[in-house]
């Protein structure tokens, strides 16, 4: 069959099952544009920035589970990939990036629209081709899917030039196994890993589970589930982790890090084992290495290798498939009883809903509207069962801790990298992948801005995505960060914000303004009856902060937190300004 | 303290790129590094000296394997291996009494000239690096008026082996030599 290597990419597209692509067209990728005029089969979805689109493309991934597609063109659109794959790779999203590069004989000439792609995004995928012959394209979009989705999964970019895109080959399907020398994707435990990591959780007494994203990257909720329950080991959850062990399971001790829980950060700071399965000891849940659960013995269970012994030494350190070692671990656990640790676990976890906002406003309350109380009675409102995708911010912190997720992949945000401007895209990619779900952004007023282009997508492609904007007209975490440590100088954190809601009006998207507590649930319900893309705005108070928090760098048990009620003697004039 | 590995890659372009950038963008210092060709032409070897605590080796090892195109790599260090570097000096030796002090010099060490000329006397030495630091020294009597060292390259002593997979750069059996072959059906832009 005679195919331009236009042609031959989409030919490769649909044999990795790919029906759906995120992309925007450009001079140099024009050819592979006019070819997809010849696959109605393949929904092409355009972004308003490409940045958007590799967003899109991984909230895609995620909520799938396949690999998300996107394409660009050369020089600038190919340059605007670099943030949505850095978020990738930071957050083991698998994505393929195809590029149009300019002709062959141009490159290097400082050509219009040439950027050295493969170069600028070197160290933020996981491989990339820059593919220089038509022969080569059907192995090297081969490659990348297999690189993208095994393994640690990542972005992988190809790079294809116009004339290699334009020529016409006699074309073959490469069947058979890929040649991939220097790449393993690794399985099982060694049965001697086994062994001693046997003899740890069986000689531990205060042992905690550490649940990460490749919990649900390997699929192994079942299985962390079965251990867990066996050993009556609790669990602490990353926030990528967050869905891959139901949080209202009894044994789960919620969010660890700078700002999960205070059981779960005095549970792993006293714990005599830790159990880190697929999880990578990133700062911000660690604090203090040098204080870091200084008592326990640790076991690090994770596809990487380079993870384990990089930021915390452990005692057992598994390259592996969680699913597959954990199976492993299974038949041979003996039920444990940890009555005292959990109780201990139980006291902090009561400790922490004396302090907690809701209730102090329940009993005192104020008339305003603040951000906790919106992430609570979206979660009343939903059931708990949206798909929720998140920003970057306050507003995530509070998701994190106010919307517990039982299902796996049921919260899409941005961990790794902290990308604001992540959550509205991604979740027009993740609503386009599981249209059947429920799926609430839940941005911030900044962030929201920082990608708000995309409201276009939205209504172009109809994606019946609810935007929920938490509005308190500043950059809040940072203003956070600024009110703790440095002195109150809110430099460059207020924000003079647009009409939100004439804004999506004017993208024909309905919205709506909420700035009581009273309005949430008649808001969100009016959101779920409308077919198609729905904004709502709520105006919270501006000074609010996330507690508890750790400090970066600071020990994981000095935890700023919210004074208990009888520990504020202010508390009766005025219970939130704390 | 130093550390010594032994890398060995596709031999395809972009490789070296990734391997240095992965040095650079992680924080690792590198002393030298040495690339060439080994007997199979589809894997290129690499060596490189760094300096890092003792951990570092591990940590490396383990990042360059997350890089595709590294099929092997090696931690050194701590195992006997042959060491070499090899020197070219150029110093200046105007009469005959510098060419025969020169000569006797390099007699000496084992190191050879390899171009003499009525100015200047070229000289080599391929040793242990601490020969070759030594005979560097020895030549400051002389003026040195150029000079350019390899950096260091090391195999491992007795059977001692990377281990070479059977491998064979099969992956794009189409492959002819002319890169830009094949003629674009309109070249437009």
């Amino acid at each position: 069959m005679k195919l331009s290597g236009a042609e031959i990419v989409w030919e490769c597209l649909l044999r990795e099952g790919v029906d759906l692509v995120f992309g925007y067209p450009g001079g140099a990728i024009l050819p592979i544009y006019d070819a997809l005029t010849r696959y109605p089969q393949i929904r092409h979805v355009l972004p308003r920035h490409e940045q958007g689109g590799t967003h899109m493309a991984e909230g895609y991934a995620r909520a799938t589970g396949k690999v998300g597609v996107m394409l660009a063109t050369s020089g600038p659109g190919a340059t605007n990939l670099v943030t949505g794959l850095a978020n990738a790779m930071m957050d083991s999203s698998p994505l393929v990036a195809i590029t149009g590069q300019v002709p062959l004989p141009a490159i290097g000439t400082d050509a219009f629209q040439e950027t050295d792609v493969t170069g600028c995004t070197l160290p933020v995928t996981k491989h990339s081709y820059l593919v220089t012959r038509t022969e080569d394209i059907a192995y090297s979009i081969r490659e990348a899917f297999y690189i993208a989705r095994t393994g640690r999964p990542g972005p992988v970019l190809v790079d294809i030039p116009k004339d290699v895109q334009n020529r016409v080959i006699e074309f073959h399907y490469p069947e058979g196994e890929l040649r991939l020398p220097g790449y393993n994707v690794p399985g099982k435990a060694h049965p001697k890993e086994i062994e001693a990591a046997l003899d740890l959780i069986h000689s531990a007494k205060r042992p905690l589970i550490l649940a990460g994203h490749g919990v649900l990257m390997s699929g192994a909720m079942e299985e962390i589930r079965n251990f867990a329950e066996i050993t009556q080991t609790p669990v602490a959850l990353t926030l990528l982790g967050k869905g891959s062990f139901p949080e209202n399971h009894p044994l789960c001790v919620g969010m660890m890090g700078m700002h999960g829980t205070a059981a779960a950060n005095q549970a792993i700071q006293q714990a005599d084992l830790l159990l880190a399965f697929g999880m990578r000891f990133d700062d911000r849940v660690t604090g203090n290495l040098k204080t870091y659960s200084p008592d326990s013995k640790k076991i690090h269970v994770e596809i990487d290798p380079s993870e384990i012994n990089k930021n915390v030494k452990v005692d057992v350190g598994i390259c592996g498939d969680l699913k597959m070692v954990v199976r492993q671990l299974l038949p041979k656990l003996q039920t444990g009883q940890h009555q005292e640790w959990i109780g201990q676990i139980r006291d902090w976890e009561e400790d922490t809903s004396e302090r907690d906002i809701l209730l102090q406003l329940a009993a005192h309350p104020d008339g305003k509207l603040w951000a906790a109380q919106v992430i609570a009675e979206l979660f009343r409102c939903t059931e708990g069962k949206a798909l929720t995708v998140s920003d970057v911010g306050q507003h995530q912190m509070l998701e994190a801790q106010y919307y517990p997720h039982t299902r796996p992949h049921s919260l899409l945000t941005s961990g790794g990298l902290g990308t604001m401007g992540f959550g509205m895209p991604a979740a027009i990619g993740a609503k386009l992948g599981r249209p059947e779900e429920e799926v609430w952004a839940i941005v911030g007023d900044g962030g929201f801005q920082m990608t708000l282009t995309e409201l276009g997508t939205a209504m172009q492609e109809n994606v019946g995505i609810h935007i929920a904007i938490i509005n308190n007209s500043y950059l809040g975490m940072v203003r956070q960060w600024q009110e703790f440590f440095y002195e109150e100088r809110y430099q460059s954190t207020p924000l003079k914000n647009p009409d939100f809601v004439k804004l999506a009006e004017a993208y024909d998207i309905p919205a709506r303004r909420v700035s009581t507590k009273e309005e949430i649930e008649e808001a969100v319900a009016w959101a779920r009856s409308i077919d198609g893309p729905t904004l709502i705005e709520f105006v919270v108070v501006q000074n609010d902060i996330v507690y508890p928090m750790v400090p970066a760098g600071a020990d994981l048990h000095a935890m700023i937190r919210r004074p208990k009620p009888s520990e504020s003697p202010d508390f009766e004039n005025n219970p939130t300004a704390i | 303290m130093k550390h010594t590995l032994i890398c060995l890659v596709e031999n395809k372009p972009g490789v070296l790129n990734r391997v240095v950038s992965m040095f650079r963008r992680r924080n690792f210092n590198m002393d030298s590094l040495t690339v060439g060709r080994t007997h199979n032409p589809d894997i290129s070897r690499i060596t490189i000296v760094m300096e890092g605590e003792a951990g570092d080796g591990k940590k490396v090892v383990m990042t360059l394997y997350k890089l595709i195109d590294v099929i092997e790599v090696q931690d050194v260090t701590n195992i006997p291996t042959i060491n070499r570097d090899l020197a070219l000096v150029k110093v200046r030796t105007p009469d005959a009494y510098a060419r025969n002090a020169v000569t006797d010099l390099c007699y000496e060490r084992g190191a050879h000239l390899v171009d003499i000329g009525p100015e200047v006397t070229i000289v080599e030495l391929a040793g242990a690096e601490e020969s070759v630091e030594s005979f560097v020294d020895a030549l400051h009597q002389f003026e040195i008026v150029e000079m350019v060292r390899t950096g260091r390259v090391s195999m491992g002593r007795g059977i001692r082996t990377m281990e070479q997979r059977d491998y064979k750069s099969t992956r794009f059996p189409t492959y002819t030599p002319s890169m830009n072959g094949g003629s674009a059906e309109h070249d437009d832009e």
